[in-house]
């Protein structure tokens, strides 16, 4: 009954997928172990120890010590397996971890010296979870395309994540597990696609209205493939510097897949540090400053100027002008004006 | 759209007639029938001049009793409610193929599976789980009352207060559409400016006040006003679930209170605790909301491992097996649900040793759960099983839990996560513990119960018939879902493309339509008893042969619960009391110092209420009013020293004697 349908997730297509799924089917049996031995014991006992059955009654049988050695230690002995299991498992496939094989059968380090083999390292995709699409820059090519992901087969993919304005989480079941993607943050994943098709990909943590149609297609091509579509992105995208990324990034729904050439090569970098409009500071700059003492009361007002404009790009209404302390009465400074006047003095 | 005069916003806000949602026809139909129902229900009591009644009988009490029956009634309202959402998600899921928007759009859906998670944990669980203990822990450990009875009906006021925020956000504004944990930034200023957020800070934080203080007070009654003899290891097990969730009531609700606090000055003062910008960390809020979050769900289902920890030994006609690895197992999970937060983000990107460490405490914890199943299996066990209601209940929760349990060990392999992690599979197992252990609980505890708590036992046919439509319409709509999210489907989506996913949808579907099938079989049930009271009336007190000393006083209880406080010698002390042949003293009887009632706790809780509107709404002057209103009742109350009376010897004897003379007829 089950065969009928795509459980992509028993079925996956990218080796770190199969080895999450050989986790869960590993873990299953091993909980079977217990569960079936219980839930059968339940029906037995209520139908053999029914009123109306007349079995054996010792209503002052309540305690049994060896059985109470067996029923804690028996799923003890379960979970460290379990717990053994988790604990490398979480360490193999750490999605930080840079690969240790392609698949079962071809280790990294061969598939890297075999002659259809890729050059060397992973390639690398930087993602941007958008107010509701997903841009994909490929740093090295120099080209972006949105909506649409495509790695050739059997190499090494590390994504490097991020979000424009809420939480989102890059998932792509046939690939690997997914991961969040988080406004000022950056989080990585590792994984590679062992057969070519086209896989469905989706954020999957909610992110507002247009949440549903978040979705993505995910192409594994083979190398000539992947060499063939990055030639005609070079040729035939549009250009995304930092104005286009400005446009790009409102809130839109169902955008069509699109290809960028051209992409400003610190573009990720702008967007993770909140700052592709150029009047806005950026963040890591913010941090440095901080981490030096911070720019004091005086340095509120500008900093506030240079907020990362959010309502501006959702599509709202501009945040009106907040008020905000520029100056705290002391008693030798009564009235506070000592920060007022070095706010106006700016 | 209009424009309001500046006045306009000073007298009533953020509100405009824009906010009343005319163009939605659904919310004008639920109104239009919430309404008129209200309107029948006052005409009704009006009628029957029942007013004065129910505010010096029921709203005004102090008797845990009544409080904890008003808990379940408010648990069965908003059940209605959070249910009528479910079946609308559920409508919306099966129909949202091949192109068609469904007849939700995003606006309203979003606000739908908000609400539902919301009313459901905070004001469907919560209130039945807190009914139960206020009504049974007392009767239990032999006490007249809670240690703090005034706290008590104003903690359930505050709940109810809650309760009617959220209500009222269906027809004035609206809800949050944000999840029910409402992660920032999504519920931030910037992306969430509305009402709807509003409505759920306040609505939170009023009826959490409300569950903190009756934690408080559950905790210091049982380790302070058991009867004499019954030392810890003496006390019945549901009393043990009810002292370990009210320990995590007051260790975790402070810690909702702060982050929801956080959240609030971010959107109203522009703090930036939680802001993309400036320093703010929205990663800070989801381990703080789930440092909650965790032991919220071990708040829920402990009382549960309690109710049917009581019914399997009253109906296998046994003392529970392993009394002590129940009690060890109960604290041992306490202590653990502090220490597992962390794996409902596992896709946050901690790192590798982070994430096992998270993900083996949370396998750890199903050893005592284990260990608590074999507990029951055990009690059966060479017992005498009658088949009643509750023990119906008890074994569709075994079999229905151990599934949950499992998929909940799947979820806390971190790599396995990674691919299930807020996928339907997800949501099939948290509905799998909650629905298959808390809610089986809630409904074995009201069929226990009820007979203590009106003389009369509740009808079994309608409850057979509940009983089955809740199971099999559980796993009908719940199973599809294990394999939609094996299938890689995701929550909280709105339409879908796939046309291949819709045949699992419409049979989840089908199997709402069945739970909703028990829902009213239960309402008929309860119906139908009250109807044949008479035929099913208990004169006993005691109608299950139970074991606890609930059930060694009348059905319903006097108000003092027990004319003579019990002496314990044995666990399972009635049971005990019982063989040793226990002789119900029938004269020399005192005068029984009692609690009086008071309306501070309506007072109180209706000024906060009002605070809360008036914030959500930016009604500055009316919330400054209603806070000094509030401030100065509790004020006020404090001056009061008129809290207590004696209930005359004569009373007692008289209400002692008609007892004896229903025992003799019985």
């Amino acid at each position: 009954m089950l065969g009928g349908c795509q459980m992509v997730l028993l079925a996956p297509s990218g080796d770190v997928a199969v080895q999450q799924r050989n986790l869960l089917l590993t873990s299953t049996a091993l909980m079977l172990l217990i569960i079936v031995p219980v839930m059968a014991l339940t029906v037995f006992f209520a139908w053999r120890y029914r009123a109306s059955a007349n079995a054996t009654y010792d209503p002052d049988w309540h305690h049994s010590l060896p059985l109470e050695v067996v029923i804690w230690a028996v799923p003890l002995l379960i979970i460290i397996v379990i717990g053994a299991i988790t604990w490398m498992a979480t360490h193999l496939l750490d999605p930080y971890r840079p690969l240790g094989r392609i698949s079962a059968a071809k280790p990294a380090a061969a598939a890297r010296m075999s002659e259809n083999a890729p050059p060397q390292g992973p390639l690398v995709i930087q993602v941007v979870a958008l107010d509701w699409k997903w841009l994909f820059l490929y740093p090295e090519q120099g080209i972006a395309s949105l909506n649409e992901v495509v790695a050739p087969v059997d190499q090494p993919i590390e994504f490097r994540i991020t979000s424009s304005t809420v939480m989102n989480s890059l998932f792509i079941p046939a690939l690997a597990g997914q991961i969040y993607a988080m406004p000022g943050m950056q989080t990585k994943l590792n994984a590679v696609i062992n057969h070519p098709g086209d896989f469905e990909g989706f954020s999957a943590n909610y992110s507002g209205a247009g949440f549903s149609d978040m979705r993505f297609r995910f192409r594994g091509v083979d190398r000539q493939g992947f060499e063939a579509w990055t030639r005609a992105t070079r040729e035939k995208g549009g250009p995304l510097g930092r104005e286009e990324y400005l446009v790009l990034e409102r809130p839109s729904e169902r955008e069509p897949t699109r290809q960028f050439r051209d992409v400003a090569p610190d573009l990720f970098q702008a967007i993770l540090n909140m700052c592709v409009d150029r009047a806005k500071m950026c963040a890591r700059d913010m941090m440095a400053m901080d981490a030096r003492g911070g720019g004091g009361k005086e340095g509120i007002s500008t900093v506030m100027a240079l907020e990362y404009d959010k309502s501006i790009r959702r599509g709202g209404q501009p945040i009106p002008p907040r008020s905000f302390v520029t100056a705290i009465c002391t008693p030798a400074d009564v009235y506070g004006t000592a920060g007022l006047t070095a706010r106006v003095a700016n | 759209m209009t424009s309001y005069p500046e006045w306009w916003k000073l007298v009533f806000g953020r509100f405009t007639f824009e906010a009343l949602p005319l163009h939605e026809p659904i919310l004008v139909a639920t109104f239009a029938v919430v309404v008129l129902g209200g309107l029948a229900l006052l005409v009704l009591i009006t009628r029957m001049k029942a007013w004065g009644y129910l505010w010096n009988e029921w709203f005004t009490s102090v008797d845990h009793k009544k409080i904890g029956i008003m808990y379940m009634i408010l648990g069965v309202i908003m059940l209605l409610r959070g249910f009528a959402d479910a079946l609308m998600m559920r409508g919306q899921q099966a129909i949202a193929f091949a192109g068609s928007e469904g007849y939700l759009p995003p606006h309203h859906y979003d606000q739908i599976f908000t609400a539902h998670g919301v009313i459901m944990i905070f004001f469907v669980a919560m209130p039945f789980v807190t009914g139960l203990m206020n009504f049974v822990v007392p009767l239990q450990i032999g006490a007249r009352d809670v240690a703090f009875p005034f706290l008590n009906n104003f903690s359930f006021w505050m709940t109810v207060g809650g309760a009617v925020l959220v209500m009222a956000s269906l027809f004035i504004g609206e809800f949050a559409k944000t999840g029910w944990l409402a992660y920032p930034p999504l519920s931030g200023a910037a992306y969430s400016p509305g009402v709807g957020m509003d409505y759920y800070l306040w609505a939170l934080q009023i009826a959490g006040v409300g569950t903190t203080l009756s934690g408080v007070n559950l905790v210091a009654t049982i380790i302070k006003m058991r009867a004499p003899g019954m030392d810890m290891m003496k006390m019945p097990v549901f009393t043990w679930t009810s002292l370990c969730t009210n320990v995590l009531i007051v260790a975790t609700f402070p810690i909702l209170a702060a982050t929801l606090a956080l959240l609030t000055l971010d959107r109203y003062v522009g703090t930036n605790f939680f802001t993309n910008d400036l320093g703010g960390n929205p990663m800070m809020y989801v381990n703080l909301i789930w440092i909650w979050g965790h032991p919220e769900v071990y708040i829920l289902i402990l009382p549960a491992f309690g109710i049917f920890s009581e019914v399997a030994s009253t109906f296998c006609g046994k003392r529970l097996f392993g009394y002590a690895s129940m009690v060890y197992a109960t604290v041992v999970i306490t202590i653990l649900s502090y220490l597992v937060w962390l794996h409902h983000f596992f896709t946050m990107g901690s790192g590798a040793s982070v994430n096992s460490f998270f993900g083996i405490t949370t396998m750890i914890i199903s050893i005592p759960t284990g260990a608590k199943i074999f507990n029951w299996l055990f009690t059966m066990y060479r017992g005498r099983i009658r088949f009643e209601l509750p023990m119906m209940w008890l074994i569709a929760f075994m079999l229905t839990f151990v599934i949950g349990g499992m998929t909940g060990v799947m979820l806390a392999v971190p790599p396995a996560d990674f691919v299930l992690h807020n996928s339907l599979f997800l949501v099939a197992h948290f509905h799998n513990v909650i629905i298959g252990g808390v809610v089986f609980g809630i409904f074995a505890g009201i069929a226990y119960w009820f007979p203590k708590a009106f003389g009369f036992k509740l009808d079994p046919f309608w409850g057979k018939l509940s009983f089955w439509f809740w199971v099999v319409g559980f796993y009908v709509a719940f199973m599809p879902l294990y394999v939609l999210g094996l299938m890689g489907v995701t929550r909280r989506l709105n339409r879908f493309e796939d046309p291949s996913l819709q045949i699992w949808f419409v049979i989840a579907a089908i199997g709402a339509v069945l739970i909703l099938f028990g829902i009213l079989c239960f309402l008929i049930q309860i119906a139908v008893s009250i109807i044949h009271r008479d035929a099913l009336r208990d004169t006993t007190g005691d109608p299950w042969d139970g074991r606890t000393l609930e059930w060694s006083t009348s059905s319903p209880p006097p108000d003092y619960n027990f004319a003579f406080t019990p002496v314990i010698h044995d666990h399972d002390s009635w049971s005990d009391m019982k063989k040793r042949g226990y002789q119900r003293p029938l004269a020399g009887f005192r005068p029984i110092h009692m609690p009086r009632n008071t309306g501070a706790g309506v007072v109180i809780a209706g000024f906060a209420t009002l605070c809360g509107f008036a914030l959500i709404w930016h009604v500055w002057w009316l919330a400054a009013l209603t806070f000094v209103g509030a401030v100065a009742s509790v004020i006020t109350h404090s001056f009061n020293y008129d809290r207590d009376f004696h209930i005359p010897a004569e009373t007692v004897l008289r209400e002692e004697d008609s007892r004896s003379k229903l025992l003799a007829r019985a």
